[in-house]
């Protein structure tokens, strides 16, 4: 036994510690209880890990029973495999250099044990996700995740926006979290079981769907709560919304680990994808337009973390690119590689928001490079890393995708290259943006304390020289398929988008700042489109949430529940109150009268038994 | 034999308890109980009872019985006053009374153990030495809080009785 | 005995012919609650009854050739002697209060 169950467990402990007695413990115990459990954990997976050896087949732990009754017979089961290993290292160490930094960005705000408790909550579940060895343990992780999102996001509930932004994300993981329960009542019904490892195993020897069939409306359905969680079309509006909460929510929530859950999820379902060919060309088509679609809107945003909350949606839209076309291992690298240089934006940007106490607009910003050297330099090697400069680490995942989507569909390449440029052009858009050019800001920027760059600078590094961590190599034994060959030609191509971005980016904010105001004015129909987001918020408004409300006002409220609800409960009151009425004279307090009720109580169990005497 | 000795002790049980029910004197009552107990406990030596037929005369006709009959004389109980609500009352409860008797003895005749007979000497088990054997080691625990339950009951009976109240 | 009149009876008595004299002793007790006014009368109607329900543990005791049912009896018998106590401490106390053993007088237990 490795006690798998005590890496979740640690921050589990922090979670209790800090929730219950947080408020009356001084920030250093806070700090301790919410660090140590994270850094334990770290600890506890990279020893289980390395007692576990080169993990050709998955490491089951077998825990107890969970739900028995009829054929849904569920244990509570833990598991590691070389995908959830990639995972678990990535979810621990990203999540402790968070805490860490996390340590001096909350230091001035209100309710830091809160904020903590929060965040060991969150690591728990989604070590729980991770660890799942059946769907079911997968999807308390799955929801547990996002209740811990809902609460940071709306960490700071005296803002309204806050508030807003929380329910909105509550409500549209809902609809993906409707679709996953449907996916998991359609696996339970086709194959007899949750658990990965049977259901897998019974998917073996079935036919691959050409046609549509029940394999592929799971992976469909599978697909829909994939789109709720990992923020992918129609479902990604909750996102950019989400960067309501504290910044180190947004890099370890929104951009390095729970959206990427859905991407797990997909992955770790692999072989009933594999069954399912017209589920993953949706799975790749939903991936593609969400990565354009959303890094044009980034292109327009002025605000630094909607830049790279879009910029998050566009990349984990790669991300199902890489899935769809049956990359897996590739898509898996890229949640690796853009857990690290995403993580690193996002804090980045909060030393940034930290140095200028709040303020997130980037026009009010520029100039910084002097005054904040160390998150600058560090932002950079972010920049370089997304665009895609080889040899770092967004190169060599970006290029892994971008060569096996070439190999499915060459069109499906060219958009990606495409949006490979984009990214490169708004991600050095927020960097000069923010460092050069003139300061146009009225607070005083400060550099930020040893407990923010530290985390910084690990970040930096692994940005840079995470790409040589072989994850492909490392995670293709599970899921086999072929690989792509190796075209330079390809890989060229896509380098000199991103340099083309980059240069692009350089001309219209350092060499000629005015040149971008003139070409949006240009384009005018089209900016004020995009500058708006496609106004998706605006049309889901219109046609899902005016009708639904209106709906619901009209024929739920006055209707059901004034006329139907309302009328149940007082009919049930006033009935209760007249056969009260009645049975209050039996009540005379009498003791012998109660004594005949009693007689009168037993001859009718006395005549019952008698009447079903016979069917002794 | 032992039918007789049934039917006989039987009859004086029953003719005893309806006596406590018409009595109108509680020391008539009290002493209609008496006689109940003690035929029971000739039944209970039928069924091989040595050890419960003793219990049931030394505890029950013995000390309780007594313990009611000096509250009755210290209360100086008087006969009851027959009521005009007091036919009424027996013209509801008598029906009812019959029923449950009628239903409960279908039900005995209907599911007792076909062929169960009684007969004296064959079961002995109920010796003092048995019981006792009983008592102190499947029933130790039980027997054990049963003398936390006199306590409360003694503390109880004890504050009750006290004159403040 | 004249022989004639051993032979008619049976020699040995049926298990139910106990429980149905339980059943009746039984319903004489509850009689007993329901007809008499007289707290301390009532309260002998309770320990008839249960004195029937002791004939049915001995009864069975004897059917099963355990002792079991005459330990239950026993403790039947202990707590009934506890209740006695505890009971007639409490009929004193209502008489001292309400110098009454008229059960229908001790009504307050309603609304």
């Amino acid at each position: 036994m490795h006690q798998l169950w005590l890496i979740p467990a640690f921050p589990l402990i922090g979670f209790l510690i800090n929730g219950i007695a947080g408020r009356r413990m001084s920030k250093t115990a806070v700090n301790v209880a919410a660090i140590g459990s994270v850094l334990l954990s770290f600890l506890w997976v990279l020893k289980v890990l390395a007692g576990l050896g080169s993990l050709e087949d998955a490491y089951i732990e077998r825990y107890f029973t969970w739900i028995q009754s009829g054929i849904v017979d569920v244990s509570f089961d833990f598991a590691v495999d070389r995908l959830s290993a990639v995972m678990l290292l990535v979810v621990t160490g990203i999540g402790l250099l968070i805490h860490i930094y996390a340590t001096g960005y909350m230091s001035h705000e209100g309710g830091y044990y809160r904020f903590f408790a929060y965040m060991n909550l969150f690591m728990f579940f989604m070590l729980t996700l991770v660890l799942a060895a059946n769907f079911l343990v997968l999807f308390v992780g799955w929801e547990g995740v996002g209740l811990c999102s809902y609460l940071l996001i709306g960490f700071y509930f005296h803002k309204k926006s806050a508030g807003d932004a929380g329910k909105k994300a509550f409500v549209v993981n809902r609809i993906g979290d409707f679709g996953f329960s449907l996916a998991m009542f359609l696996i339970l019904v086709t194959f007899g079981s949750l658990d990965f490892a049977r259901v897998f195993e019974k998917v073996g020897p079935m036919a691959v769907e050409h046609q549509a069939g029940v394999i592929t409306l799971i992976c469909l359905l599978l697909l829909v709560g994939a789109t709720g969680k990992s923020a992918q079309l129609p479902l990604y509006v909750w996102l950019p919304d989400a960067m309501e909460g504290p910044t180190p929510v947004s890099a370890l929530i929104h951009a390095a680990t729970m959206v990427t859950a859905g991407v797990y999820m997909v992955a770790r379902s692999a072989p009933l994808f594999n069954h399912a060919p017209i589920a993953l060309e949706v799975v790749a088509i939903v991936g593609l337009l969400t990565a354009v679609m959303a890094a044009t809107i980034g292109l327009t945003q002025y605000d630094i973390k909607k830049v790279f909350a879009y910029s998050t949606v566009s990349q984990l839209g790669y991300m199902f690119l890489g899935l769809g076309v049956g990359a897996y291992d590739a898509g898996i690298f890229h949640v690796m590689t853009h857990a690290f240089f995403k993580a690193l934006l996002f804090l980045g940007a909060g030393s940034v928001i930290h140095a200028l106490a709040g303020e997130q607009d980037l026009r009010m910003m520029g100039g910084l490079r002097k005054k904040i050297p160390v998150t600058f330099l560090t932002l950079f090697c972010a920049a370089i890393a997304i665009a895609g400069v080889p040899p770092f680490s967004g190169f060599m995942s970006k290029d892994a995708i971008l060569l096996a989507a070439h190999h499915h569909h060459p069109w499906m390449y060219w958009v990606g290259v495409v949006t490979a440029g984009m990214t490169a052009f708004y991600v050095f858009r927020a960097i000069f943006m923010c460092f050069f050019g003139t300061y146009r800001g009225t607070a005083h920027p400060h550099e930020s304390p040893l407990s923010m760059t530290g985390p910084l600078a690990v970040l930096a590094l692994l940005s840079l020289g995470g790409g040589y961590l072989d994850v492909p190599h490392y995670l293709a034994p599970m899921f086999g398929g072929e690989h792509a060959p190796h075209e330079t030609s390809l890989v060229v191509i896509s380098v000199l988008a991103g340099a083309a971005g980059i240069l692009l980016a350089l001309l219209f904010y350092v060499i000629k700042p005015g040149l971008a105001d003139a070409l949006s004015r240009l384009a005018g129909k089209l900016y004020t489109l995009i500058y708006n987001k496609y106004f998706v918020d605006e049309l889901y408004d219109a046609v899902i949430v005016h009708p639904t409300r209106d709906g619901s006002r009209a024929l739920l409220w006055k209707g059901f529940d004034l006329g139907i609800i309302d009328g149940v409960v007082n009919g049930a009151g006033s009935l209760a109150r007249t056969i009260g009425g009645g049975l209050r004279h039996m009540q005379s307090g009498y003791i012998r009268r109660y004594a005949a009720w009693v007689v009168v109580g037993a001859i009718v169990l006395l005549a019952a038994a008698a009447g079903m005497g016979g069917a002794r | 034999m032992d039918a007789l000795l049934f039917l006989t002790f039987a009859g004086i049980a029953v003719l005893c308890a309806i006596n406590l029910v018409l009595q109108t004197h509680p020391i008539s009552s009290a002493l209609s109980l008496v006689g109940v107990m003690g035929s029971l406990a000739v039944l209970y030596l039928l069924l091989g009872g040595a050890f419960i037929a003793a219990v049931q005369l030394i505890v029950y006709a013995g000390a309780v019985m007594v313990l009611f009959l000096f509250v009755i004389m210290l209360l100086n109980a008087q006969a009851e006053r027959t009521t005009s609500k007091s036919a009424m009352r027996a013209w509801v409860s008598v029906p009812l009374l019959f029923t449950f008797v009628i239903l409960l003895a279908s039900l005995i005749i209907q599911r007792a153990p076909a062929g169960a007979a009684v007969k004296f000497g064959e079961f002995t088990g109920g010796s003092v030495a048995n019981v006792g054997r009983a008592l102190f080691t499947t029933y130790l625990l039980p027997f054990e809080v049963t003398s936390i339950l006199i306590l409360i009951a003694i503390l109880g009976a004890v504050v009750l009785a006290r004159k403040e109240i | 005995m004249p022989p004639e009149l051993t032979q008619l009876l049976p020699a040995s008595v049926p298990l139910s012919w106990y429980l149905v004299l339980s059943a009746i002793l039984f319903s004489l007790g509850i009689a007993g609650f329901l007809f008499r006014r007289n707290i301390i009368t009532v309260f002998m109607s309770i320990e008839l009854m249960l004195n029937a329900v002791n004939l049915t543990f001995v009864a069975f005791s004897y059917h099963l050739k355990q002792v079991d049912g005459h330990i239950f009896s026993f403790f039947v018998m202990v707590v009934a002697a506890a209740e006695a106590a505890v009971g007639l401490a409490i009929i004193l106390t209502v008489f001292k209060n309400r110098a009454t053993l008229e059960i229908d007088e001790v009504s307050s237990m309603k609304l």
